[in-house]
């Protein structure tokens, strides 16, 4: 998926770019609201990421613009304040949803992948390895040829092992990447949901290995 | 009036006794009397009298005597009616012998009572009637002045809190400067407000930014360092970021609640759709530690009139907290309920519960229950809920469920 971030913290704005990165989505960095529009002039865009207080303007102006010339891509505002202190909300401007600073990446990711789903259902973001094909949007597993639907940290697996099959992730990464900091789970967690996924692989080609010592890697058998 | 045509005749009568040989003769200047009759109807009489006899007129009526040239004027009573007499005496001198002749006009004064009364009585009714006029006249031009006030304090008063355009009311010359002054007073109060809010966005947007700096920063860091103690030194940062966003976040939503609840900007809204679309927005959250929000069917047409934004921010610090105090893989009910008196709105979770914690002790401002534990909050979410529950008439309940996890209603009047 392609994303445009209209964030001017450059600091912030690197972060950003790279844990999108790092789901394996493209991201176009934008200082202000006109780097912006020359970046929607030039490309298509599945998301836009916007920051409200630009150097150039207010994000607002810049989404009640996008909704009047009746562009379709999705905004996600990124706000240093909550809604209710704001005496028109984004949302009423058209905003598809929006998230407060500073915030959660699972969270980021959580959203965009709500607003994404919900707004073109029939969009397909597919990663294939054997016959095992995981869509990211709606959140389902296909094993030869077969739906499985996957609850949403069974998907967060899911979506770090077919990023990087053959790849070894140990259980503390794959621990960071599935619990927030203020739960208060003990490794052996993690094998709770590896376990669930292998169930939800039987009947194909693919499985996760454990490496002992390591950690577990996702192998599709020739 | 009476008084100088009573002296004129009594002295043209005391003029015309004269001296004659050794007796005093009296020619009566009957003109003189007709003087008297010429004012009024009343009766006349007169007297004169030689020594105390009387020499002409009515024996009875009283006299009195007078000094030389001086007249002396008397009210009494004579014949049962109240009448002024003017009394003169002379002395005139008569074969060597000085004679006083006393000459007494006497007039009654129904009459001019009558005149007065009726002079009185036209007076009184011009007077009154003036009166009437002057005081009718002044209350409708008074009313035709002020009613652009009355119009103009109706439009001001019936304004939302928001609702800071000029005043346009049409005025008279008058009025305009008050109106004038008014419209600078909105204009004034406008822009302190729009100060006051750019100035809390703009502290929000420059304190939180960095904050999002750091905290995206660590969340990077922790995926890349290996060492339990770093990993734990990074959550705890992550931690503590969280904890005074939410803390300032939680204080502004606090002041804001007070604020609207003071000034409450009622709209009808379909409470089914406000409670669906809130779920909805918070689903993200309860995916991301496998919770779902279940939403229970709903009434149809559930009409409330209420602060839609209050109730919606009550609705997500209850939902949120049920996300929060919960494990991960569990459900969380919401239901909205309807009877003849209430709407209820539920959130049932599978988490930690009140413990035994009164309900009233968590509502309370920064409280927060002993099983907490870890998990981050300010101890403002339930002081909010219960704010904007109070502010609709309504009331927020929680308790325990039978087995696990707890319970909380907000429970709104319609």
């Amino acid at each position: 998926m392609r994303f445009l971030l209209v964030e001017d913290n450059p600091e912030l704005s690197a972060s950003v770019v790279d844990r999108l990165s790092l789901d394996g989505h493209a991201v176009d960095a934008a200082r202000d609201l006109s780097a912006a529009e020359d970046y929607l002039a030039s490309t298509d865009y599945d998301l836009i990421l916007l920051d409200i207080m630009l150097p150039d303007g207010d994000g607002r102006d810049f989404l009640t613009r996008h909704r009047r010339d009746n562009r379709r891509t999705p905004v996600i505002v990124v706000t240093a304040r909550s809604e209710i202190s704001d005496r028109v909300g984004v949302l009423d401007l058209g905003a598809d949803d929006y998230i407060t600073k500073p915030f959660d990446f699972s969270e980021l990711q959580a959203r965009c992948r709500a607003v994404l789903r919900r707004h073109d259902g029939n969009a397909r973001n597919e990663k294939q390895v054997g016959d095992a094909s995981l869509d990211l949007l709606a959140g389902t597993l296909s094993v030869a040829g077969i739906p499985k639907p996957l609850r949403n940290r069974e998907l967060r697996l899911a979506e770090v092992f077919f990023a990087a099959p053959e790849r070894i992730f140990s259980k503390s990464h794959l621990m960071d990447r599935l619990f927030s900091y203020d739960e208060d789970v003990s490794e052996n967690a993690i094998e709770v949901y590896v376990g669930r996924l292998r169930k939800k692989l039987e009947g194909g080609n693919v499985q996760i290995e454990t490496v002992r010592g390591l950690g577990y890697r996702l192998v599709a058998e020739v | 009036m009476q008084d100088n045509i009573l002296a004129a005749s009594t002295t043209s009568i005391a003029e015309a006794v004269r001296a004659e040989r050794n007796t005093l003769g009296l020619e009566l200047p009957y003109a003189a009397l007709s003087m008297l009759g010429a004012i009024s109807d009343d009766r006349v009489f007169y007297r004169v009298a030689q020594n105390g006899l009387t020499l002409t007129g009515y024996d009875d009526l009283p006299i009195d005597v007078s000094d030389e040239a001086e007249i002396l004027f008397k009210t009494e009573a004579f014949r049962s009616a109240v009448i002024r007499s003017a009394t003169l005496t002379r002395k005139i001198s008569v074969d060597g012998r000085l004679n006083d002749v006393t000459v007494t006009v006497a007039q009654t004064r129904e009459g001019l009572g009558e005149i007065s009364a009726r002079i009185s009585l036209i007076a009184l009714l011009v007077g009154l009637g003036f009166f009437v006029l002057a005081v009718s006249l002044s209350a409708f031009a008074t009313g035709r002045t002020l009613r652009p006030l009355d119009v103009l304090a109706n439009a001001v008063s019936r304004r939302g809190p928001s609702d800071l355009r000029p005043v346009k009311a049409e005025a008279p010359t008058e009025i305009v400067p008050l109106v004038t002054a008014l419209n600078r007073f909105i204009e004034r109060l406008e822009t302190s407000l729009t100060r006051s809010e750019d100035f809390i966005a703009e502290a929000a947007h420059r304190v939180r930014t960095p904050l999002a700096t750091v905290r995206a920063q660590a969340e990077i860091a922790l995926r890349r360092v290996e060492r339990p103690e770093n990993k734990t030194a990074l959550r705890q940062m992550i931690r503590a970021v969280d904890e005074s966003s939410r803390s300032a976040g939680q204080l502004l939503d606090h002041a804001m609640v007070t604020f609207r609840a003071d000034h409450m900007e009622f709209d009808t809204v379909d409470l089914s759709a406000l409670v669906a679309d809130t779920v909805e927005r918070l689903a993200p959250l309860g995916d991301l530690k496998d919770i779902s929000l279940r939403l229970g069917t709903m009434p149809s047409n559930a009409m409330l009139k209420c602060d839609p934004i209050l109730i919606q921010n009550a609705l997500r610090n209850i939902i949120d907290n049920a996300i929060k105090y919960s494990p991960g893989d569990s459900d969380i009910d919401i239901a909205l309920t309807a009877d003849d008196a209430h709407y209820t709105i539920t959130v049932r979770d599978e988490g930690i519960g009140f413990s035994d914690m009164k309900t009233s002790e968590l509502a309370r401002r920064f409280s927060r229950g002993p099983n907490v534990g870890e998990i981050v909050g300010s101890g403002l979410g339930l002081t909010i809920c219960k704010e904007v529950a109070i502010a609709h008439g309504g009331t927020l309940e929680m308790k325990d469920n039978p087995g696990r996890g707890g319970c909380v209603s907000l429970v709104l009047p319609h």
